[in-house]
């Protein structure tokens, strides 16, 4: 019940915000709604977890023999609690935002959290199909109504991108489908499919290119930094803190356990174009003079790095990256709400117009430098712990014999990482204070809570993240010997 | 055969009727009343109960696939009747003829839908032709209605001519007219029969616009007033189709390895053809033309993989597209502006006509929760279940994604850019028979098995 009530929350209560035309009431209403989803997913969390609560089937479509099956296993609780925290993070931080026709942007915005929820918790391949489209739609109009000049052109780039990686996965969930013992599209039959090496090697792409247009992997990221920058910033932090991780869970539930030949055969290839993504986008970033775009390089280099300890295909690289997951997408929301204050204060995101906030904004200037210095992982914060682990997990993956090369070249973007955060820091906040900057506010209330409990967060991952990682645990380990005990594979990995 | 005769009937007390009433509304309240009665008995015959007993001596089959497909066939023409049927009051003076030319082409459709003889079928495509002809050309003082009838015309008489000489053709071979009896005897097809199901292949293919054989339809559709380009391009379209996926199934489904790369490249040129053009159009009108021939290079999957899902398929095909390019239309006739520009800011000005629009565009490029994702769906399923020529299938999604091109750029034109179209004066009835069909496309998209289920019960 559990599971339904996450998709059903933030559905009906979106449908219903199409029809509430004052601003203010709507702005509560989706407020309301993102914290009695947050409730229903922190009971699933730590009360009610007994199976009978997080699984739900039901016949859905009998003749295609797929049904509405939807499951919160451990990484399913993950990926949905970032999402039920995700939103009122978002709501509260932006409350001040004003929006044309405010109903339909928040209507929107709960429509997408739906539409993401069933992505993370649908054990069928065509439900999660629907649900994989359904929270791009939405998106589509969310960037294309309400964001900067170029909006209708990025967004729309946006949009065929993701969509032709998405028929191309339906392709494959089809191939994928006559190939079960029972033709079904239910995950277990999947996990069954009895396909030759050969068939695995094309399968592997049609999927694996849906996945990586969503996470963004390079070459596939091109649409990332425009869309990010022309996006209204609520919209920005969805797509960056929550949606990217569809890319991530898709190759974890839907594409290593699927076809785990390929995904070993072709892990190397993988790997390497993320290594390579990692350091172009982080050279990006170094370069970069503009906030927004900084901070959507930084991602995609973030992002590769969770990419590659996928492929080294370990117990404690798993861990690592789901728990990473959870924290890139605290760790940049809190970014992009620095970001939207910068900009909205100033009407600048210039780094080089830019300067001495922290002696006119102490509040904000202490806030933004403990979540930068989560995001390049340093000790005691929480991506130092889901950094370190897919590290760990890297450098020992029996999936590959380059782990060494790997681990250094992933190693050296941690460093690039560190220039371009600390760099942004000190242009940003000290040095002398700029012409545009003199009459600078500190933050308000609502932004110095969300600030306030992603810190929080940051600091109780990074010292005691043990409760997670034991949510993880199982999921991380179904993952990995999917592969590792594949009877064709499993000379390679030794035990 | 309860419809067939009725349909037949109500046409000629159509023509009547023009001379009898003089209020137009009558003869609208008379032809949408006998659209129905049209529907019911055709869903009695469904369930057993007919009221004409007649022996066609195996030229035709009333099965639940034409059955089926009538009914949707009416359903569509029943709801375009109540969108459209008033604005056919513009196009000229003879209103209850124009209406009575749609009851003879319902008739032409039952007949091509249930065709068992090649002589029906011939007698059904030219039922269906001849009455299109004249409503092209029905806006007579228009240059370019005239234009696209006659152009209609001619290439529409070479075609059956075609089809005509590969009919014969098969008589000579086979000595029978009967689809089911083309491969009755053993042995290796002939030079004669092989030349016959080319010839069939080719004019079918001009019929329902396929590349190369398409190059009639953007300017017929064009040029042809809009409320009867809204019914060309839906349901006649779809039952010719239909027609032309029962003829192949029946008379050279045998030989079908033979025969499926042809139908292989044809599909992927009308794919081709009709996305790419669309992408360039500067008028929705002519841009939803290239559109239909782009959603006929979907269809076309189905005649390539020929199996159950394909037939299924294509009746949900047939369904989901018909309701979706209705409406559009229906929405098109009503603006003054045919250019994409013409849509700017209408969702500011008739926000619930631009939620539906938008909701049949969706269909249209095949956005999960709606008809046309499904659809689209079981034809993929179709062809990959074939397990030949997979090239055809990823060619065919990449041209999926490119649709999504020019039927967002109408999207975008309503929600995102400013503007101020001419005042445009629909009734509250009209829009919320178009409320009812989107809901009916998105019930369909999530329910697909409420229509499917009727095929097999």
């Amino acid at each position: 019940m559990i599971a339904v009530l996450l998709i059903l929350v933030p559905l009906l209560t979106g449908l219903a915000a199409f029809f509430i035309k004052n601003e203010k009431q709507v702005r509560s209403w989706a407020l309301l709604s993102s914290l009695a989803t947050l409730v229903v997913s922190i009971l699933g969390l730590a009360v009610l977890h007994d199976a009978s609560y997080l699984a739900y089937k039901t016949e859905w479509m009998g003749a295609l023999n797929s049904s509405f099956s939807v499951k919160l296993d451990g990484l399913g609780q993950v990926l949905c609690l970032l999402n039920a925290v995700a939103f009122p993070l978002i709501f509260i931080s932006t409350w001040r935002s004003t929006y044309r026709n405010a109903y339909n942007f928040f209507a929107l915005m709960l429509l997408t959290q739906a539409g993401m929820m069933g992505v993370f918790l649908a054990m069928d391949a065509l439900l999660f199909y629907f649900f994989w489209e359904l929270a791009l739609i939405p998106a589509y109009f969310l960037c294309s109504q309400w964001g900067g000049p170029q909006r209708i052109p990025v967004t729309f780039k946006f949009f065929v991108y993701t969509f032709l990686g998405s028929l191309l996965m339906l392709v494959g969930l089809l191939y994928i489908y006559f190939h079960t013992p029972d033709n079904s599209f239910d995950i277990t039959s999947f996990y069954k499919a009895a396909l030759t090496d050969k068939e695995q090697t094309w399968l592997f792409w049609l999927l694996f290119i849906a996945f990586a247009v969503k996470m963004p992997i390079f070459p596939f990221h091109t649409w990332q930094p425009d869309t990010y920058e022309q996006a209204p910033t609520a919209m920005t932090m969805v797509l960056s803190g929550v949606m990217v991780k569809m890319g991530v869970f898709g190759l974890l539930r839907w594409l290593l356990p699927v076809l785990p030949l390929s995904s070993y055969s072709w892990g190397d290839t993988v790997s390497s174009l993320a290594v390579a993504g990692m350091i172009y986008a982080s050279l990006i970033a170094i370069r970069q003079d503009d906030l927004k775009r900084l901070v959507a390089y930084s991602s995609i280099a973030h992002i590769g790095l969770m990419c590659l300890a996928v492929f080294s295909v370990n117990v404690i690289g798993m861990q690592g990256v789901m728990i990473q997951m959870f924290n890139h997408g605290i760790n940049i929301i809190g970014l992009w709400i620095a970001v939207e204050l910068i900009e909205r204060q100033f009407g600048t995101r210039k780094l080089s117009e830019l300067g001495g906030l922290a002696q006119k904004a102490p509040g904000l200037a202490i806030f933004f430098v403990i979540i930068a210095l989560a995001n390049i992982a340093l000790p005691l914060t929480n991506a130092f712990v889901g950094e370190f682990l897919m590290f760990t997990g890297i450098f020992t993956s029996q999936a590959t014999k380059f782990n060494i090369w790997f681990t250094v070249l992933a190693g050296l973007c941690i460093i690039f990482a560190a220039v371009y955060t600390l760099n942004l820091i000190r242009k940003v906040f000290y040095g002398n204070t700029s012409a545009a900057i003199a009459d600078a506010k500190d933050i308000h209330l609502n932004e110095k809570f969300v600030l306030g409990v992603i810190v929080a967060l940051v600091f109780w991952l990074g010292i005691y993240s043990q409760p997670f990682l034991g949510v993880t645990n199982k999921a991380s380990t179904d993952i990995t010997n999917s592969i590792s005990e594949n009877p064709q594979l499993q000379r390679i990995f030794k035990k | 055969m309860n419809a067939l005769i009725l349909s037949a009937v109500i046409g000629v007390i159509m023509m009547f009727g023009g001379v009898l009433l003089k209020q137009k509304s009558a003869v609208r309240n008379i032809a949408t009343a006998g659209l129905l009665v049209l529907l019911i008995v055709n869903i009695l015959e469904m369930y057993g109960t007919s009221f004409f007993r007649i022996n066609t001596e195996g030229m035709m089959h009333f099965d639940r696939f034409s059955l089926l497909f009538n009914s949707t066939a009416f359903f569509s023409a029943f709801l375009y009747f109540v969108l459209s049927a008033r604005d056919m009051e513009k196009v000229g003076n003879y209103y209850a003829e124009y209406l009575a030319l749609i009851f003879f082409i319902l008739c032409g459709i039952i007949l091509v839908s249930a065709s068992r003889s090649l002589l029906i079928l011939f007698l059904g495509i030219e039922i269906i032709s001849i009455p299109l002809y004249i409503l092209t050309g029905s806006d007579k003082r228009n240059l370019k209605s005239n234009e696209a009838s006659l152009k209609y015309f001619l290439l529409g008489s070479f075609s059956t001519g075609l089809m005509l000489m590969g009919i014969a053709l098969i008589y000579g071979a086979t000595g029978s007219f009967g689809t089911e009896q083309v491969f009755m005897k053993d042995g290796k097809p002939g030079v004669l029969l092989i030349a016959g199901m080319i010839l069939l292949l080719f004019s079918m293919a001009f019929k329902v616009s396929a590349a190369p054989f398409h190059f009639w339809t953007p300017d017929v559709y064009d040029g042809a007033p809009t409320v009867f380009t809204s019914f060309m391009a839906t349901i006649v379209k779809a039952a010719v189709f239909i027609a032309f996926i029962r003829l192949f199934n029946d008379a050279f489904g045998a030989i079908q390895p033979q025969w499926q790369i042809w139908v292989a490249l044809i599909t992927a040129a009308t794919l081709f053809i009709g996305n790419i053009t669309a992408v360039f159009q500067q008028s929705v009108k002519r841009m939803l033309a290239y559109s239909s021939i782009a959603q006929a290079g979907f269809m076309l999957l189905s005649l390539f993989a020929m199996n159950a899902d394909a037939k299924e398929g294509l009746l949900l095909y047939a369904t989901a597209y018909s309701l979706a390019t209705i409406g559009i239309f229906a929405v098109l006739i009503k603006m003054s502006d045919y250019t994409f520009e013409g849509f700017n800011g209408l969702a500011k000005q008739q926000p619930l006509i631009a939620a539906t629009t938008t909701i049949f565009l969706l269909s249209l490029a095949g956005i999960p929760l709606t008809a046309g994702f499904i659809s689209k769906f079981y034809m993929l399923k179709a062809a990959v279940l074939t397990g030949r020529h997979f090239w055809l299938v990823i060619f065919a999604v990449l041209m999926a994604a490119v649709s999504v091109y020019y039927y967002f750029r109408v999207i975008q034109a309503m929600y995102f850019k400013e503007g101020q179209p001419k005042e445009i004066l629909v009734s509250s009835s009209f829009k919320w028979t178009l409320v009812a069909l989107a809901g009916l496309i998105i019930l369909l998209g999530i329910f697909p098995s409420l229509l499917l289920n009727w095929y097999y019960f």
